[in-house]
């Protein structure tokens, strides 16, 4: 009895507050938009039965969705900023990583915190810091004219350069903790007996230290790359109007537009092309745990 | 005192427990032993009550135990890790049970004393669990299962983290306590040295049976099968056909061209068949010249030397290719050995040293 | 190995200059006198002032501090009591859709969740407020603290909680004197995420919020739409040395308790 109301509690919690809404939403990307509160008009009511859902049952919104070219390009470039992005992070996050697991012992605590520090810092305020940074008259503009590199300042804020530097620089931490976890556990006889065998340094390290680094790798690009592609500060703080990605359009289209079907249709949208990176990085979770018991 | 009535245990596909009736006496030190996953671990939980028979009964002073949780039965379990609170004191992890119990403060404090006193901690009572050696973490264990005076206590392989050395001590302080309280004990392990010196009784189990329950002498003397033979102690198990002499005696034919040996047993056989001939190294006799008096003996040369200091195992090749071993206290100094690699010699055992054992 | 090579310094020193310039120059120029961001005008703590006079800044942390207290407890009690589940629970109908539950949050997109329960508080017809936005904080914060707690459920060796049992625990007792205990740090660092969390989000707030309830993010998104300002430089200051204190203090407390647990086994193996 007591075991039953324990699973139950945070069970019905999460039911409740997770799962049904979902079904909500999915619910509301069917019905027809209407200018009235809340906006739209029910599709599907319990006391009409399911066959009067299914015989109304159209797909308008979707239809929608594909016939303006702004949303399939604002799917496209949120994939592929995620995409650029998550290859820009692993760049710069592993040489860190790297040179973190190489470090003295008694350094690593202390560095892995400086890692901790920024994701404790609230993301919007990061993401912040940038805007001062980049914008036309900003910092880096001002160093860069005044070391006399440049005479006109640079437009980097308001482009799709902006939003990969916002996205690098907040989720790196995404990125070197699980690639340092990897990389700390790797046996350092390993490169040794590698080398021993006749590798030189390079190929010690692409031979084996990268390989046997790959579930972190493969960890913290799944871990950078799902939430990327849903993002909404960072494109509406650093990317302009010409960065187009689907977080942003979402809020948009709800708050702005107040079209909530098409809102919801386009999260239904977002949630099926997430299922597949959120399946493939569950089951590497997966499996990693399981070659570590 | 505790009965197991025709216990079986399956989990899922697996029976760890098949079909066991054992009964356990008061006041026994009981030793169930047998390799990993023989079932032992799983015969003492589910005395504890961490797990429910599937099939059976058990009785502890005829009442069956299956519906009491583990938190109502008179039954106390030392833990294979010690299972100690690290965020307790010594002092604080023996009181534990006896303050769920509501145990009066004065009686508790005595109680708890008594227990520091017997195990020889009263000088680490306010230490916390990992500011304590492995040895006294062991007897904090004990202390903390002994406190509550269950009627049994449970020592799931209670050394197995402990040292040689201070294992062989901790045994002996084992078997003194065991003395002092009157407890009954069961004992699990893999360990058979372990088992034969503190118990007073010993299981050998193998899958879920329990194969051999004995005294130690016995257990060692006279195995009831090749298995239990096999794994307590050395022994050279040599495979041939029983013919009954008259009396218990009996003929075994073990190879071509070798003379027949010669073994007594109480456990009859018929004409031509199977056995097998187990005896202990230390009971072989090995010499130069062929014993005149000895019921069996059988020629061979010196393969290997295996010196212990105390004792030397010698591995003598017989005719056939067999390797038979017999042990000799070294009494001399080594230099005076008398055999040395590629010796001939005689190895020779009386009539009662093996025993013979069916299929 | 125990000497940095010079490419994993100059990586670890251009890494961590990128993780921190950004900042310092943040808190820098929040001393700046001038009104203009970008120019350095000489040093004042007038936009602190400025900041503190602000009723609306104020009035935003007070909201944000309340939900956050109260959604980081909410979820620290819920996301426990599913680590546990999780863990300890054995099979039960639907697990697997429980654990599925448990971790999607944690990758899902905040536009989907925050969308989603507004459409679900607005369906039930559920006032927005304050108390939605605790609802909504609870339920993706809880899930991170039932990560962090199962993680360490998983080491736990479970023979602690059957010795409690033999010494006469019932199972509630058991987890109350035993693994409450020991699984604390774990809770209480689950309690810290989920108050950042809390105190971090602006989508979901956003979705879930009503015009009575305004947080400290959603206030300051509004604000840094519009282009840098001086009073958010002041405020971003206040909250990273906050958290900088805080992050630090509890790495050196814990880092001091490891050397003591060290040092005193050390002992103990030398005394035996």
């Amino acid at each position: 009895m007591r075991r039953f109301v324990l699973i139950a509690i945070p069970y019905l919690w999460l039911l409740a507050l997770f799962l049904v809404p979902f079904f909500i939403v999915l619910k509301i990307s069917l019905s027809d938009a209407a200018i009235a509160r809340p906006p739209y008009i029910p599709q599907f009511d319990w006391a009409e039965g399911i066959w009067a859902f299914v015989r109304e049952l159209d797909f308008e919104n979707f239809i929608f969705l594909t016939e303006d070219a702004l949303y399939w390009k604002a799917y496209l470039s949120s994939v592929k900023i995620a995409l650029i992005s998550t290859a820009l992070t692993l760049l710069v996050g592993y040489p860190i990583a790297y040179g973190m697991a190489r470090a003295p012992e008694e350094w690593r605590p202390t560095l892995m915190m400086l890692v901790i520090l920024p994701f404790w810092t609230s993301f919007l305020i990061r993401v912040y810091a940038w805007m001062g940074i980049l914008s036309n008259e900003g910092y880096l503009n001002q160093f860069l004219m005044w070391t006399g590199i440049i005479s006109e300042p640079l437009i980097i804020l308001n482009t799709p350069a902006a939003v990969y530097i916002g996205i690098v620089y907040t989720y790196l931490p995404f990125m070197i903790l699980p690639i340092y976890a990897a990389l700390d556990r790797l046996d350092g006889s390993l490169i040794e007996a590698a080398e021993d065998l006749g590798c030189s340094r390079a190929q010690a390290f692409w031979l084996v230290t990268i390989p046997l680094s790959r579930p972190g790798i493969i960890a913290g690009c799944f871990l950078v790359m799902i939430p990327v592609i849903g993002e909404f500060v960072i494109p509406s703080l650093l990317g302009g109007s010409g960065t187009l990605m689907i977080g942003k359009v979402l809020w948009e289209e709800f708050f702005s537009n107040r079209d909530w079907p098409v809102a919801s249709a386009v999260a239904v949208v977002l949630l099926l092309i997430l299922v597949i990176p959120i399946v493939l990085f569950q089951r590497n979770q997966q499996k990693q745990a399981e070659a570590e018991q | 005192m505790i009965q197991f009535r025709n216990v079986t245990k399956r989990f899922g596909q697996f029976t760890a427990i098949d079909d066991l009736s054992i009964d356990i006496f008061e006041r026994e030190f009981f030793a169930l032993l047998g390799p990993s996953g023989c079932g032992k671990t799983t015969m003492m939980r589910m005395l504890a009550g961490f797990e429910t028979p599937t099939e059976g009964v058990i009785l502890l002073s005829g009442q069956d135990i299956d519906p009491i949780p583990p938190n109502k039965r008179a039954v106390n379990m030392m833990f294979q890790s010690y299972a100690l609170f690290p965020h307790l004191s010594v002092w604080e992890n023996i009181a534990f049970g006896l303050k769920r119990a509501k145990m009066p403060k004065q009686d508790l404090k005595e109680r708890v004393e008594e227990m520091l006193r017997l195990t020889r901690l009263e000088q680490f009572a306010h230490r916390k669990p990992h500011q304590i050696s492995g040895g006294q973490r062991q007897r904090v264990a004990l202390a903390r299962s002994l406190a509550k005076a269950p009627k049994l206590l449970l020592l799931d392989e209670p050394l197995g983290a402990l040292d040689k050395k201070l294992r062989q001590d901790t045994q002996f302080e084992l078997m003194d306590i065991q003395e002092k309280t009157g407890t009954t004990f069961v004992i699990v392990t893999h360990d058979q040295e372990e088992a034969m010196t503190v118990a007073s009784r010993v299981a050998v189990m193998d899958h879920g049976r329990i194969v051999q329950a004995d005294t130690p002498a016995k257990i060692y003397e006279t195995p009831n099968s090749v298995y239990v033979a096999d794994f307590i102690g050395d022994v050279n198990i040599i495979e041939g056909r029983a013919t009954p002499n008259d009396g218990e005696t009996y003929r075994i034919d073990w190879a071509e061209g070798q003379e027949p040996l010669t073994a007594t047993s109480a456990h009859p056989f018929e004409k031509g068949q199977a056995c097998h001939f187990a005896i202990r190294p230390e009971k072989v006799t090995i010499s130069s010249e062929r014993p005149a008096d000895a019921a069996n003996a059988v020629q061979g040369k010196v393969h290997d030397i295996a010196y212990l200091g105390n004792l030397s195992t010698y591995h003598v090749e017989l005719a056939n290719g067999t390797i038979m071993k017999a042990q000799s206290a070294n009494t001399r100094r080594i230099s005076r050995r008398s055999y040395t690699w590629e010796d001939p010699v005689w190895l020779s055992w009386t009539a009662t040293a093996g025993v013979l054992l069916a299929d | 190995m125990n000497r940095l090579s010079w490419f994993n310094a100059v990586s670890l020193t251009l890494g961590f200059a990128f993780l921190y310039i950004p900042m310092v120059i943040l808190i820098i120029f929040s001393f700046n006198e001038s009104k203009l961001v970008t120019v350095w005008a000489g040093f004042s703590t007038k936009w602190y002032g400025e900041l503190i006079r602000n009723q609306a800044f104020l009035d935003a942390a007070w909201v944000t501090l309340r939900v956050a207290v109260f959604s980081s407890t909410l979820a620290t009690i819920l996301g426990t009591m599913a680590a546990y589940v999780l863990v300890r629970g054995g099979r039960f109908l639907g697990r697997t859709l429980f654990s599925g539950m448990i971790y999607a949050p944690l990758v899902m997109p905040e536009v989907i969740t925050g969308l989603s329960l507004l459409l679900l508080f607005i369906g039930v017809g559920l006032d927005r407020g304050v108390f939605t936005v605790v609802l909504a904080h609870t339920t993706f914060s809880m899930c991170y603290v039932s990560v962090v707690v199962s993680s360490r459920l998983i080491t736990f060796d479970r023979s602690l909680e059957e010795a409690a049992l033999d010494l006469g625990c019932s199972p509630a007792q058991a987890f109350r004197l035993v693994t409450l205990p020991i699984i604390a740090p774990a809770v209480i660092s689950g309690w810290l995420l989920a108050f950042t969390l809390s105190l971090d989000d602006l989508v979901i707030a956003s979705f879930t919020t009503g015009p009575s309830a305004t947080t400290l993010p959603i206030k300051i998104f509004s604000a840094v739409r519009l282009g840098v300002s001086p009073e958010i430089n002041a405020l971003s200051t206040l909250m990273i040395a906050l958290v900088t204190v805080g992050v630090i203090t509890a790495s050196l407390v814990t880092k001091r308790a490891m050397v003591r647990q060290k040092q005193e086994e050390q002992a103990a193996a030398r005394a035996a």
